[in-house]
């Protein structure tokens, strides 16, 4: 077996609509190792959610996975059916959203909706699942699990609710874990909490993360490799600290500088021009092309993918 | 959970006192059923005598205000016509209008929430399409020719189906019913169907409407990351959701079912309130008039209220309230 | 028909131009949408050109004492007058009358009540739906409870009570579906307007000290007018409809205007001898004109809804 727990090659998800094709991953390619934390980054748009839903096969029509292939511990999963794709869904791969008022169902309990995950994948009778349940939720930090059962997700905080999604994420033990900006909604001082529990609970476990997110702050601080996304493509990858100390891809220089933390105070914050382009109209060129201050002539043409030491861009004209 | 209960019931009575005010004046302040009951030969002096007789000659307010004082003591009044008091008429057909009226919505809901269920769940499919396109037809439907239509094919042409009155009847914890005979079943059959076509439309666009809704909530994308099979995702985590709103506007749609009786019980003479109702009208029978409205008026109260009381048990949000969040 | 369903993010801007099209030629775009809704829309063209022509198109005017014969009384559909030789396409009734020119006759008359009722609702529901919206206080809780109160008893219910009370006549059925409806205009009216209110253009117009009435009227109201008309073609059809029951009941217009709720009426007592048509013709006109409306009234919902909007 692969160190390789999770392999993204040439993935490209596409939407037919009436107004024409819609590329939202556009040629991605990334790799996840046990225990690893990997942040996919990127603005609202740049398709990293849709990357996440296209490795839990939960791509809905009118898109679908065009070309590509997503190994998990060498199973292909494009090419499972329906059913056996399910069975990895929350079971060996699982994913936590941004909002968990919204995501958690409200008029159902939180015991009924975490022992129905564990009963989904195994024949297991109630109280046992019911076990594992308050196991989950002790790892995740909650104190007495039995009263948060009983609860509806009303009556939480959103801390707590967010708590609550990551063990039912967790509660079968999965190979990975897929999170779209769990601590977007949530209040700054949980999020700090939230993100290093994460980080503990991985490194334990064994299990990789695949952190989405459009904050470079949260990936400095959480993962191990990252790749920065735009336009549905990968423009540059590598490890955090090759990455941030040192990017080479104009966007993500761009990025770092519009961190507002990194700004001289008194300065005016610096932006990248522009506007993200629209996912329909995506031709060959380098979509960052419009807005980069560094483009020349042959960024027509689509820049390959230069891959060295570790490190991945796909440019021609970079910074470094 | 008290403090609400109490209100609502105040509220209640005091809807129920101005509702028999502004019944009572409307219908006693028009029309002069003397015409109806005495011989158009009678002389004044008859006329007179009857007028007292039957308490016309008082003012409206004392009018009303024995009458308030007899409606407590549940005496509403004797008809003009059948000379017996107005509200024990009224009691004795209840129990067929509730029958028809309760037939008619358990078609409706029978039918039309797995209909729209379906509809919301495939809306481009061919059946979902017919579910709509039914659903547009049976709202269009004038719900008397629809009776006439179901006379005309099922006991006209085919003679299936008995055309009109109400079938055997047994006794049911004190209470006549028809639906436990066959008889009973066969007489009650088109005049439920009948009842329950516009409802059972309405229930399909909104089960289908809620349906389309829930599907887009980001719960059911969670359920199905849990790799939930789509039997749960659906039976469960959709349904009960749309399923509260969708048991309050029942509940709501029953009294509106109770009223429409009236014209399902004038084309299959069914021996109803609504039949009684209209001949009422028609012949200025005002004391049965106001003590049907009444009776209407309070069973309508009554079904709010358990509507109230049951949405508030149904959803968990507000059964419990916003408790203080824990960390 | 799919509305584009992607779970996430999609770049809200097109970087490219927008093309340049009125906001009529997008609405009669997307209402052509549906094929349905076409058909019902002619239909209904077909319909309403028919009942105003009544006296044009009809064979004979049935309520012209002096053109009927009552040899021809209950023919069935098909037959020919023995007097004059014309063809009573849709049979005749129990006085003779041509079933055909009475559905055109009814069609006007059912088709006039509903939407004049609908009109004169619309205006007196409008109007206190704003004030109710723009002054708030006691007058907005005045109104609304009363509307509450009365949206919360049946139509039909609050109708017969009218009825009984005030008797026959056109001017008081009338009266009746006015008050049936006039609340369910109030209330959409007053809602939308809430919202509409706290909008800034709203804000704009105070600081820029136009007067209330413009204010309410060249602002506030064409806002407010999308979910007006929906609300508004649904009721017609419910006005008809009802209209219809209630003269069925023997409650609505008097015999001398008879629509088509008296025309099915009339019918009744015959169905059980197997002389369907004296109720069955009218009652489909019936039926295609509602269901017509209904069709319209759909998709017009659809495309004026702002939630679903693409």
């Amino acid at each position: 077996m692969s160190a390789r727990l999770l392999e993204v090659e040439g993935l490209r998800t596409h939407f037919f609509t009436q107004a024409g094709t819609l590329k939202a991953v556009d040629d991605v390619s990334f790799a996840v190792d046990r225990g690893r934390v990997l942040g996919l980054v990127g603005e609202s748009g740049s398709g990293k959610s849709m990357t996440g839903y296209s490795i839990l096969g939960l791509v809905d029509p009118p898109g679908r996975i065009v070309a590509g292939s997503i190994r998990l511990n060498g199973t292909e999963l494009t090419t499972l059916g329906a059913s056996q794709w399910r069975r990895m869904r929350g079971n060996r791969i699982a994913m936590v959203f941004q909002d968990p008022m919204m995501t958690l169902n409200p008029v159902l309990r939180i015991d009924t909706q975490m022992i129905e995950t564990v009963r989904a994948h195994h024949d297991v009778p109630r109280a046992a699942a019911l076990d594992r349940c308050r196991e989950a939720l002790v790892q995740v930090g909650i104190a007495s699990p039995d009263e948060r059962l009983q609860g509806y997700p009303h009556q939480f905080s959103g801390g707590m609710r967010q708590r609550v999604a990551i063990a039912i994420a967790l509660v079968n033990k999965p190979d990975l874990i897929i999170a779209d900006e769990p601590t977007t909604a949530l209040d700054v001082t949980i999020q700090g909490q939230i993100l290093h529990e994460m980080q503990r609970l991985c490194r334990e476990s064994g299990t990789a993360l695949l952190w989405i997110t459009h904050d470079l702050s949260v990936i400095a601080g959480l993962a191990d490799d990252v790749c920065v996304m735009y336009a549905g493509r990968i423009v540059e990858a590598g490890t955090v600290d090759d990455v941030l100390d040192n990017p080479m891809h104009p966007y993500t220089r761009g990025l770092l500088d519009s961190v507002p933390s990194s700004n001289t105070p008194g300065r005016p914050l610096s932006q990248i021009r522009g506007m993200t382009p629209s996912l329909l109209q995506l031709g060959e060129a380098c979509a960052f092309r419009e807005r980069c201050s560094r483009a020349v002539d042959s960024c027509r043409t689509a820049p390959p993918v230069r891959v060295s030491g570790g490190r991945s861009l796909r440019c021609v004209n970079p910074l470094a | 959970m008290l403090a609400f209960t109490i209100r609502r019931l105040g509220q209640s009575a005091f809807v129920l006192v101005v509702m028999a005010f502004i019944v009572f004046v409307g219908v006693y302040a028009i029309g002069d059923p003397i015409e109806l009951l005495i011989n158009p030969q009678a002389d004044a002096v008859e006329r007179a005598r009857a007028t007292a007789a039957l308490g016309l000659d008082k003012s409206l307010a004392e009018q009303f205000m024995s009458f308030l004082a007899g409606a407590l003591r549940g005496d509403l009044g004797r008809s003009f016509v059948f000379n017996v008091p107005a509200l024990q008429l009224i009691l004795d057909r209840l129990p067929a209008t509730l029958e028809l009226a309760g037939a008619a919505m358990v078609i409706a809901v029978v039918l039309g929430i797995p209909l729209g269920l379906i509809a919301g769940l495939k809306p481009d499919s061919a059946i979902g399409r017919a579910i709509m396109a039914g659903s547009i037809l049976g709202f269009s439907l004038p719900t008397f020719w629809v009776g006439l239509v179901l006379i005309m094919v099922f006991s006209v042409h085919f003679g299936w189906l008995p055309p009109n009155g109400r079938g055997e009847t047994t006794l049911l914890l004190g209470v006549p019913v028809s639906f436990l005979t066959i008889d009973g079943l066969r007489h009650l059959a088109m005049p439920a169907l009948n009842l329950a076509v516009f409802k059972l439309s309405l229930l399909v666009r909104l089960t289908r409407a809620g349906t389309r809704e829930a599907l887009l909530q980001d719960y059911v994308k969670f359920a199905r990351a849990k790799g939930l099979p789509a039997r749960r995702v659906i039976g469960v985590h959709v349904l009960k959701n749309i399923l509260i709103p969708i048991v309050t506007v029942i509940g709501l749609e029953l009294g509106s079912v109770i009223a429409f009786a009236v014209v399902t019980e004038s084309i299959f003479a069914w021996p109803g309130t609504g039949k009684l109702l209209i001949d009422s009208i028609n012949q200025l029978d005002r004391p049965v008039v106001v003590a049907y409205l009444l009776v209407i008026v309070t069973i309508f109260i009554v079904i709010n209220f358990v509507v109230d009381l049951l949405y508030s048990l149904l959803d968990p949000r507000v059964r419990i309230g916003q408790a203080a969040a824990a960390h | 028909m799919s509305s584009v369903r992607i779970a996430t993010e999609i770049p809200p801007a097109e970087a490219a131009e927008p093309r340049a099209e009125s906001p009529w030629r997008r609405f009669a775009a997307e209402f052509a949408e549906s094929p349905l809704a076409l058909a019902g829309l002619a239909m209904l063209v077909v319909i309403v050109v028919a009942a105003i022509a009544a006296p044009i198109i009809s064979p004979q005017n049935p309520y012209d004492l002096s053109q009927l014969d009552v040899l021809d009384s209950k023919l069935p559909p098909g037959e020919h007058s023995s007097s004059t030789g014309t063809t009573y396409w849709l049979g005749t009734d129990d006085q003779g009358r041509d079933m055909l020119s009475g559905i055109f006759y009814g069609l006007r008359i059912s088709l006039a009540v509903g939407a004049s009722s609908t009109v004169i609702a619309l205006a007196i529901g409008l109007s206190l739906g704003l004030a109710a919206a723009y002054f708030g206080g006691w007058m907005d809780a005045l109104i609304m409870r009363i509307a509450d109160i009365q949206l919360s008893f049946p139509a039909i219910l609050i109708a017969l009570i009218l009825l009984a009370v005030l008797g026959q006549g056109i001017d008081k059925i009338i009266a009746a579906l006015v008050t049936v409806q006039w609340a369910y205009y109030a209330r959409t009216v007053r809602s939308s307007a809430l919202v509409e209110r706290q909008k800034e253009y709203i804000e704009a117009a105070h600081v820029l000290a136009l007067s209330r009435a413009r204010i309410v009227f060249r602002h506030l109201l064409p806002n407010c007018l999308p979910p007006l008309i929906v609300v508004a073609t649904v009721q017609v059809a419910h006005a008809i409809l009802l209209e219809s029951t209630l003269s069925f009941l023997g409650l609505g217009l008097p015999i001398t205007e008879p629509s088509l709720g008296l025309l099915i009426a009339n019918g009744f007592q015959y169905m059980l001898s197997g002389k369907y048509w004296i109720s069955f013709y009218p009652g489909l006109a019936l039926l295609l004109s509602i269901m017509a409306i209904n069709l319209v009234a759909d998709q017009l919902r659809d495309v004026l809804n702002p939630r679903l909007r693409r």
